[in-house]
């Protein structure tokens, strides 16, 4: 293991903790502007996650010890996550020890003792969003492992850095099954991270929930976790995308100092236009019903089996 | 007995044009309202006057066609149940146990459960009549309400409010259901009940407009002048007609302003954070167009007994900002008609077809959008509405989507309304003499607000007070048919349709 495989590591923590509400703070500023609204500021994540921590915790009657637990096992699963998806270099000492199948076992991890907490309480906004959370989630899981086969098939490898290094040395070809790929990652990770079209991040009205319907009950630090875990979700699940399908720029196993510093900027660059992008489609859309989900989703996965169609028959 | 004899015997009522009022004996209500129900008329209000002067009498105010019934019913005895008339009209059922809980007379409805009264005061105490309670230490026992229970296999209830997620007025509904389909919906409101009517009685008569224009923050001026219509047809008052033109100007501008909050929060409710933000941007437009040509952004103060309280001061960039809205108003409508995602969420949802809405007397802004074609404006104009002929909005599909085109359309007659107000105010004064009416007149106030018909009943007392305010909000009769026109829905659908409609709780707990 060389010492710049650790540094790169420990950079990938320490970048994905510090980025991920900045990155929500830019989508916000970016839903702002094309509303025709004056934008909040970009720091409000931040503001928001100390604010919580200054709190004291209300905890609800009857809650169990899960309830208290869930908010650090689903913020540590994305912390791994991050760890584990190669987002600078790919030279990470992590994923020796998981593939991309473990981590989308991971997230699910997360989502399990998300659900259970939020059933934990007993109120019926809990239940409710965690009935619609199982039902995303079991609907999103099969369209994101087909989406993670297409590249492991291209790359003959399950491991996730591999997969990067391997796109990203290529000579520059076009692959049509990555394209369809894409489009099956993209609806994932809207209904994934609980945007529009699927949900809504801003809402009041707890009966349309699902990820905020889960977080009802909870306050001060373990919010703070719960909401800094979701803002991690999402830019894991950017950094899966860019691994996947924009792998250009990172560091490689042979990489240098240098080249991992060169990796920053152009990780930035990708963030700000997919954070535009995002807020774009958020903007044009109106949400969906609930029971229009499954469609939404039957379309990602449709695309997920095309793109291993193409390439299975095509080669391409 | 056909209803023409019953306007034959009737009197005119002083206030609102084609009022009458018919004192019936007891024999003779029962047969008088189902005459009236089998006819169509539609139930406006129940009130109950008793203050120990007279004997006790229920009220109840009709509509029909272009004239209006109001029905008198005297108690011999408070103690035995009057007969009540929940069966006929759906409406009534609420109203009686409101008119228990305040005045302690009781209908023949079985269904004796509070719907103002919480537990703010025991079953014994009748605010509205007796002195007022000193406030006690000792809490009041909790009484339990009992929900009506939905049983099979899968059904379970989903309790929610009075605290919402967002900052909105306080209402529990009850939902029962199986995954996400509803199968019922039980509302309970009364959280918001702070003595409006038992507050009026310490006013004099010549100040109760201002208190009536805060019933309903969102419907000022629809209730401040039914308040001075009920007053002024007391006294025989003739308003100044620049007046009347400038109260009408109010009161379209009262209803393009909710209108434009509305059609963005529906938008919004769908997920179409787009629509907010410009029908937002546009009512702040009009606002402060408001406040620039008539002194106030909402105009609660603006109509006094007589009058009006202010008088327009250069209508130019009112009639630029109102010419400006229906503009921009036209192409959102496109936007809202072409996007399929709004579309989808709008269309089918939350449906009352028109048979239903007849039934359940849906009524005002939602009962025109199903097929229930009845506006004030036009079926009994009052002062200036008859020289305006308005066009009234309908349509007969009664979903999310109907509730949203029948303010489109209100919006752009408003605007159209606005304009030739402005172009041909007429001048003179604004507001004339007006004195306080004599003891135990009775005078109806109606008038069609944003929402639907609003009615002030006002009872004069001695000397210029008031002996009796009834403030009736037309929520009252949609409420009831929002609990249907959930059924089969999704639950996350609620709060659309719910925003559709969107009743008032403030002035419907009082």
């Amino acid at each position: 293991m060389r010492t710049l495989d650790l540094i790169t590591q420990v950079l990938e923590i320490i970048a994905a903790l510090a980025v991920a509400p900045l990155f929500v703070g830019w989508i916000n500023q970016c839903r702002a502007w094309l509303q025709n609204r004056r934008a909040p500021s970009l720091w409000l994540p931040y503001r928001g996650i100390r604010k919580l921590f200054h709190k004291d915790a209300v905890i609800a009657e009857r809650a169990s010890g899960l309830f208290r637990i869930a908010p650090y096992i689903v913020f540590s699963a994305m912390v791994l996550a991050a760890a584990i998806i190669p987002s600078m270099g790919t030279a990470l000492p992590f994923t020796t020890a998981a593939d991309a199948i473990a981590l989308v076992g991971l997230l699910a991890t997360a989502r399990v003792f998300q659900s259970l907490a939020a059933m934990d309480i007993g109120t019926a906004f809990g239940t409710l969003g965690a009935r619609r959370e199982m039902m995303v989630g079991f609907l999103a899981e099969p369209a994101l492992l087909i989406v993670i086969f297409v590249a492991s098939i291209i790359s003959a490898t399950t491991a996730l850095p591999a997969i990067t290094e391997n796109l990203a040395t290529q000579h520059l070809a076009l692959y049509p099954s990555l394209a369809f790929s894409a489009i099956a990652f993209t609806l994932v990770l809207l209904a994934e991270n609980a945007r529009i079209p699927i949900d809504n991040p801003s809402t009041h009205l707890e009966l349309t929930m699902i990820h905020e319907a889960m977080l009802l009950e909870y306050s001060a630090r373990h919010l703070a976790l719960m909401e800094w875990a979701a803002a991690l979700k999402l830019f894991n699940y950017a950094c899966i995308g860019f691994a996947l399908f924009v792998p250009w720029g990172i560091s490689t196993s042979e990489g240098t100092p240098l080249t991992l510093l060169a990796s920053i900027p152009l990780l930035a660059g990708k963030l700000l236009i997919v954070g535009a992008g995002l807020a774009l489609v958020e903007t044009v859309s109106a949400k969906l019903r609930v029971f229009r989900a499954p469609e939404f989703l039957a379309t990602a996965f449709l695309f997920a089996v095309l793109g291993l169609l193409v390439h299975l028959l095509l080669g391409a | 007995m056909p209803l023409r004899s019953y306007f034959a015997r009737s009197r005119v009522q002083p206030g609102a044009p084609g009022m009458h009022s018919l004192s019936v004996q007891p024999g003779e209500w029962r047969v008088a309202a189902e005459d009236l129900a089998a006819a169509g008329a539609r139930l406006v209000t129940l009130w109950a006057q008793r203050d120990g002067r007279t004997p006790p009498t229920i009220h109840a105010a009709f509509l029909v066609e272009h004239d209006g019934l109001l029905l008198n019913l005297e108690l011999r005895d408070p103690d035995a149940p009057y007969p009540g008339l929940d069966d006929l009209f759906v409406a009534a059922a609420r109203l009686q146990r409101a008119i228990a809980d305040l005045s302690g007379l009781r209908s023949s409805d079985p269904d004796t459960r509070p719907w103002l009264r919480h537990v703010a005061w025991p079953s014994s105490y009748r605010p509205l009549i007796d002195p007022p309670r000193p406030p006690t230490d000792r809490p009041l026992q909790p009484e339990t309400y009992e929900f009506v229970r939905v049983d099979g296999e899968g059904v379970h209830e989903i309790p929610v409010g009075p605290v919402h997620a967002g900052t909105i007025e306080p209402g529990h509904f009850r939902f029962s259901v199986v995954g996400e389909k509803v199968l019922r919906l039980e509302e309970r409101l009364g959280y918001v009940h702070k003595g409006i009517e038992r507050r009026f009685t310490e006013l004099s008569i010549l100040d109760g407009h201002r208190l009536a224009a805060r019933v309903s923050g969102d419907s000022a001026v629809a209730y401040s002048w039914a308040y001075c219509q009920a007053l002024e047809g007391m006294t025989s008052t003739k308003i100044p007609p620049r007046a009347a033109w400038l109260r009408a100007l109010c009161l379209e501008l009262e209803r393009c302003a909710n209108h434009l909050g509305d059609l963005g929060a529906l938008g919004n409710d769908a997920g179409f954070a787009f629509g907010l933000a410009q029908f937002s941007r546009l009512k702040e437009k009009l606002l402060r167009a408001t406040q620039k040509a008539l002194g106030a952004r909402y105009l609660m103060d603006a109509i006094v007994p007589g009058g009006t309280a202010i008088d327009l001061s250069g209508p130019d960039d009112l009639i630029q900002c109102v010419r400006g809205i229906a503009a921009e108003t036209a192409t959102l409508r496109t936007v809202y008609d072409e996007h399929e995602g709004v579309r989808d969420r709008f269309n089918g949802a939350g449906a009352v077809v028109p048979e239903l809405a007849a039934r359940l007397g849906l009524t005002g802004l939602a009962g025109r959008a199903s097929g229930q074609a009845y506006d004030l404006r036009v079926d009994q104009p009052c002062e200036p509405y008859g020289e305006f002929s308005v066009e009234k909005a309908g349509s007969r599909e009664g979903d999310v989507a109907a509730r949203v085109s029948v303010r489109f359309d209100e919006l752009k007659e408003s605007c159209r309304l606005i304009e030739h107000i402005l172009a041909v105010l007429p001048p003179g004064p604004y507001v004339a003499p007006i004195s306080a009416p004599r003891d135990e007149m009775l005078g109806i106030g109606l008038v069609e607000g944003w929402r639907g018909p609003v009615l002030v009943a006002l009872e004069a007392g001695p000397a210029g007070t008031i002996r009796r305010c009834h403030p009736h909000d037309p929520s009252w009769q949609n409420w009831p048919v929002l609990e249907h026109a959930i059924i089969g829905n999704i639950v996350p659908d609620f709060p659309l349709i719910n925003k559709s409609f969107n009743l008032s709780y403030s002035g419907h707990d009082l």
